[in-house]
């Protein structure tokens, strides 16, 4: 009763989430980066694309349930189906707070900046790798890998909060960077979020793998 | 040890040179449904045998070890063969009716043990075939034929005719594997009724109905157990890596 079909199925479910993966990082990225160096087209590219990583999370989910009733699986073939359904919801998640930074960006496309952009690029460089890393430690089922990569989400929440006292600063220096100020402080916390995010994706594959729940 | 309960002590199969059980150890819950699932060959329905003795029939076989009943092992001395089947009760892949009336069929267990008490073989029969969940169905026509009933009725038939000599133990060898979806549901949950009163041991080869209806599953490859242990425990993180092959279809 070897089953072939059903293990290539799930092999394919196992490609569609990476391709995901990828192009929610890819999200981030350019986000980011369209912040930096206020480029409102490269913006306006991440948020047009928003529409395909739904359409992504709805595909996947479905292919998941089709996969549950159609072949009845067990155990760890069960876990990872089960854990790719919740993984897709903050993947999408993620693109949605890439999306949110992107409409900063155009917000603040005329404005100069109160000081140069360093942390934020940072977070966004430490939650691009988390989800790098926790998107290979699913694909080979590392555990140490998933669990090293949850613990990274502190520097991050660091950066938030040093983000957020030095702004803070300058708010109160000068009323006129308030709103400025605001929007990169809604930055940070969009950074935060996928971080998170990311945390918890390392989670589901520790539970996929072992079938023990930890929590980061 | 409770009443019903089976234990299975260091058991090794021999048909003839082929040693077809090792060393097997198990136990079998009283009230509980235990199954036994594993790749054609691995020794499942054997080893269900040896819990009523019916391999005692094949020429050639030996058996070492214990099954011990409430604690008294049944390959021990003195033991009653025929008293033994009578409390440990049997049904197949294949319903098997005798060809009798329906009544009939269900009053030969009692009748071959003497009674023959008109009153008394009326409420039995009555009792097994609503314990059977058949009664309603075929009240009206006990004096027919049992072949002329449909494949789930004669299976809960002989359900009706293991349970009409008062046994304590059930042994079921894919009950259901003859059966439509229909007929099998209604027996997955006759068995649920039916360990209330019973200690239930069953060899299906569908994996889902094992989930479905057992507390414990034993799972056999060649000849050893491999693991057993609450159902959900198989199901959902088993401890050994054939154990999980086997379940997730990557072997078999």
């Amino acid at each position: 009763m070897v089953r072939d079909t059903f293990h290539q199925k799930l092999e394919h479910l196992n490609q569609d989430l990476l391709k995901m993966g990828s192009m929610v990082e890819e999200a981030i990225h350019k986000a980011v980066t369209s912040l930096m160096e206020q480029d409102k087209e490269l913006a306006q590219e991440v948020i047009d694309n928003d529409d395909v990583l739904d359409d992504y999370e709805a595909k996947i989910e479905q292919e998941c349930i089709q996969l549950i009733a159609l072949q009845q699986p067990v155990a760890k073939d069960l876990r990872r189906i089960d854990m790719i359904s919740k993984i897709v919801t903050d993947l999408e998640r993620i693109g949605d707070l890439a999306q949110n930074v992107a409409i900063v960006t155009c917000e603040l496309e005329n404005d100069r900046f109160v000081k140069p952009l360093v942390d934020v690029p940072r977070m966004a460089e430490i939650a691009q790798e988390m989800l790098r890393e926790c998107l290979d430690a699913f694909v080979n089922s590392d555990v140490d890998k998933a669990r090293k990569t949850a613990q990274m989400d502190d520097k991050v929440d660091m950066l938030d909060s040093q983000i957020f006292r030095e702004l803070l600063t300058y708010m109160m220096e000068d009323p006129k960077s308030i709103r400025q100020g605001n929007y990169l402080l809604f930055v940070s916390r969009y950074l935060e979020r996928a971080a998170d995010h990311a945390t918890n994706i390392c989670e589901r594959v520790i539970y996929m793998i072992t079938a023990d729940r930890e929590s980061y | 040890m409770a009443k019903n309960s089976m234990e299975v002590k260091d058991l090794d199969f021999y048909y003839g040179d082929f040693h077809a059980l090792h060393n097997i150890s198990l136990k079998m819950p009283a009230n509980k449904v235990t199954s036994f699932i594993g790749p054609s060959g691995c020794g499942k329905s054997t080893f269900l045998r040896t819990l009523n003795r019916m391999n005692d029939l094949i020429e050639g076989t030996r058996v070492d070890g214990a099954v011990l009943i409430d604690g008294k092992n049944i390959y021990g001395e003195g033991i009653d063969i025929v008293d033994l089947r009578k409390r440990v009760g049997m049904v197949f892949q294949h319903p098997n009716p005798f060809p009798k009336s329906i009544y009939d069929n269900v009053a030969y267990g009692p009748r071959a043990h003497g009674l023959k008490d008109k009153e008394k073989l009326d409420q039995i029969v009555e009792e097994s075939l609503k314990s059977a969940a058949l009664w309603d169905e075929v009240k009206d026509k006990l004096d027919s034929s049992a072949m002329g009933i449909s494949g789930g009725q004669k299976q809960r038939l002989c359900i009706a005719r293991a349970l009409a000599v008062n046994p304590e133990i059930l042994l079921m060898d894919e009950p259901t594997s003859a059966l439509d979806p229909i007929a099998t549901a209604k027996i997955e949950d006759l068995i649920e009724d039916l360990k209330k009163d019973y200690t239930i041991v069953i060899v299906t080869h569908s994996m889902q109905q094992a989930a479905r209806i057992s507390d414990y599953t034993a799972f056999f490859y060649m000849g050893d157990l491999i693991e057993h242990g609450a159902t959900e425990k198989i199901f959902e993180k088993p401890e050994n890596q054939k154990t999980e092959d086997y379940i997730t279809g990557r072997f078999g």
